[in-house]
């Protein structure tokens, strides 16, 4: 199976069930690498099905202050772009199965050569690649081994997109889109945007595509909403902000114990 | 007075960059998918504003009743005396109101904002300070609101500029994050943007970042080189020819590439920038991109690919110029192309030659040059001596000095 079939078989699963996917994020090397390793076993033993595998960017600049003080705590660990895939490799190795897909600004992807990421990072488990700084236009090389890899290409939607380019997007997307909840950076927010349901439409008028949805949403019942709505809901900053305390691996269980049973019931838009 | 007849270019430099926003392998637009619309709506309506008699005729009137344009090019004799050797003229773009280059730019993309698009706030990012100040003052003018991101690095060495912003009634919000310059001031800016981008425009102040801004800012810089040529080849004013060199200090390259476009014609011009070499190259602390192949490779960086101070994992590399103006990872997507071409070269001056380039104007000239624009005046140092006494050198004054008193006054000592 290619990284693209085993998304899309999660997303299948769960359509089937009618209830949505959980996409927790995790910066890899926060708060540091044994606990890492910890908290996405953890958080698929509670339910996670599929990850966003983040890769620390010194400059990353579609995040909030939660993600760019944890992966620049990781940065000053040493975390490295061959350490995180190594990371993967070994959660693959003690038996993990769900789908990783690494998230990662382009540079560092681009300094380790596109051709030698994709394959380091088929051969390290991942099964699709986000890059929030990196539109279709500009992706030519990167699409091109993905395809041949079988890695899934997920590129963001937001809510100012047009509809033009919700079309253009989507068809170089495989996997699932991402769809970005609001027009800002990442980081929880009390409220999820009340244009939500109408921009998620929006989309569906235009792809079959599994959408998930990312960006704010820090709570149970903002999961069951957006479950409403989505195929997937994708988690950050709530997560990362429990993993900073003391006894973090608790608090991440807690609060995607909660995100999952949002999850799997839906509300209804 | 009769323009000299070009020598048949080995390329339209003008065509450049491509419909997609590229210079060869260089520039592009590397953002997150929120910005894609604006920057989409921010290219039309700027290639429509360049045909727009009307809007240019307003910024033209703006340029000669505010900021004080043209500004003058000056015979330096006593430095040309100095050197003993071409005759060096100054472009004086320290006389531009607000007394740096920056305010051609920032007014251009205010006036653009305020008469072509449907938004009411600016966003902008300083190094060195003197875009924050031009883009407050082209705010204060048009009454646009303003906010300023700078690095709290920035804000100790910079403090006058910092006050003078305020004055001016812009907001300046203080970057604690990653290395706490330029840089840094820049994610800011665009996290503002994202967030903020139905009703905010981002002046960005140099020939950086996404498509359409290297060219957008390096067509409002280019009244420096089209003055510039004007003013060379009239025998009243200047030199009565072309010069046979033309050196700008390169930060992101706004100056440099407003001076160096309208000469790329003319293949007689040799056009050099000069880069901030900090304490040295090998050490890594500096900021020259084409200079240190250690550090110097092809990356992206907010928005564009260009040549990166990055390490091996694509991390980017903290930068050190003792001019916060040239304190920046990354330089601009057509000057690495230019070079690509042949067209122009690069160089680069430390610390230490800027401050000889400050003292070396101030008692020969009796201009006291930002620390930026001293990298220019340093490369003299060893250009002249290559050059005959029948040659003709113009170098770009891009800011004046009165920011940096108080670090030359740390740097130097009592005189």
């Amino acid at each position: 199976m290619t990284g693209v079939e085993r998304i899309e078989a999660v997303f299948a699963k769960a359509r089937a069930e009618q209830r949505a996917v959980f996409m927790p994020y995790q910066a890899m090397g926060y708060p540091d690498r044994a606990r890492t390793l910890e908290i996405i076993r953890t958080l698929g033993d509670v339910g996670a099905e599929l990850f966003e595998i983040g890769i620390p960017h010194s400059d990353p600049l579609a995040d909030g202050p939660t993600i760019q003080t944890a992966t620049y705590t990781a940065l000053m660990q040493g975390a490295t772009v061959k350490d995180c895939l190594a990371m993967t490799r070994e959660l693959r190795a003690a038996g993990m199965t769900q789908p990783f897909c690494a998230m990662t600004y382009y540079n560092p992807l681009f300094a380790y050569g596109v051709q030698r990421f994709v394959e380091d990072a088929v051969a390290a488990g991942i099964d699709g690649l986000i890059v929030p700084d990196l539109p279709p236009e500009e992706a030519e090389e990167l699409e091109i081994a993905c395809r041949h890899a079988g890695l899934a290409t997920i590129y963001l939607l937001a809510p100012t997109s047009t509809d033009e380019r919700i079309r253009y997007v989507a068809s170089h997307c495989t996997g699932f889109i991402y769809l970005v909840s609001v027009t800002g950076i990442t980081g929880a927010r009390s409220e999820l945007p009340p244009d939500l349901a109408d921009f998620v439409m929006r989309v569906r008028k235009h792809t079959s595509l599994p959408l998930a949805v990312g960006f704010g949403i820090a709570t149970g019942e903002q999961a069951a909403a957006v479950a409403g709505m989505a195929d997937g809901v994708i988690v950050g900053s709530a997560l990362v902000k429990a993993a900073s305390h003391e006894d973090g691996v608790t608090r991440v269980a807690a609060l995607a114990s909660e995100l999952v049973r949002g999850t799997r019931a839906p509300a209804l838009a | 007075m009769a323009v000299s007849p070009a020598p048949q270019p080995k390329l339209n430099y003008a065509a450049w960059p491509d419909e997609s926003g590229h210079f060869g392998p260089y520039g592009g637009k590397f953002v997150p998918e929120t910005l894609m619309p604006a920057l989409d709506e921010l290219e039309e309506v700027y290639l429509k504003s360049r045909l727009d008699k009307e809007f240019q005729a307003e910024l033209d009137h703006l340029l000669r009743t505010f900021v004080g344009r043209p500004t003058p090019i000056t015979y330096a004799q006593r430095l040309t005396r100095y050197f003993g050797g071409p005759r060096i003229y100054i472009k004086r773009e320290d006389l531009a109101h607000t007394g740096a280059h920056k305010i051609n730019n920032a007014l251009g993309q205010a006036l653009l904002m305020k008469r072509k698009m449907n938004k009411t706030r600016i966003v902008a990012e300083t190094g060195a300070g003197q875009h924050g100040v031009a883009t407050a003052t082209a705010a204060a003018m048009l009454g646009i609101e303003c906010v300023v991101y700078m690095g709290a690095v920035d804000m100790a060495r910079q403090e006058p500029n910092v006050y003078r912003m305020r004055l001016l009634g812009a907001e300046v919000r203080k970057v604690d994050s990653g290395s706490k310059t330029l840089k840094d001031a820049i994610n800011d800016a665009i996290r503002d943007w994202v967030t903020n981008v139905r009703n905010t425009h981002y002046l960005l102040g140099s020939a950086l970042g996404p498509h359409p801004y290297p060219t957008m800012v390096r067509d409002f810089q280019s009244v420096i080189g089209r003055e510039a040529l004007r003013q060379m080849l009239d025998p009243e004013i200047g030199p009565g020819r072309l010069p046979d060199a033309i050196v700008a200090c390169v930060g992101g390259g706004s100056n440099a590439i407003g001076i160096f476009h309208p000469f790329l014609e003319y293949e007689s011009v040799r056009l050099i920038g000069v880069e901030a070499g900090g304490r040295g190259i090998e050490g890594g602390e500096h900021a020259a991109r084409f200079a240190d192949p250690k550090l110097g490779r092809l990356g992206v960086l907010q928005g564009t690919k260009s040549y990166v101070l990055q390490d091996e994992d694509g991390q980017i590399a903290l930068t050190h110029s003792i001019s916060a103006g040239l304190d920046y990872a990354s330089v601009g997507p057509e000057h690495a192309w230019l070079r690509d071409q042949g067209r122009t070269e690069y160089t680069y001056a430390t610390d230490e030659a800027a401050l000889e380039g400050v003292k070396l104007l101030s008692r020969f000239e009796g201009i006291i040059p930002a620390l930026e624009s001293a990298h220019a005046v340093a490369h003299l140092v060893e250009l002249t001596p290559q050059m005959s006494k029948d040659q003709v050198i113009l170098v770009n004054l891009s800011g004046r000095g009165d920011k940096d008193l108080s670090t030359i006054m740390k740097e130097l000592g009592s005189l």
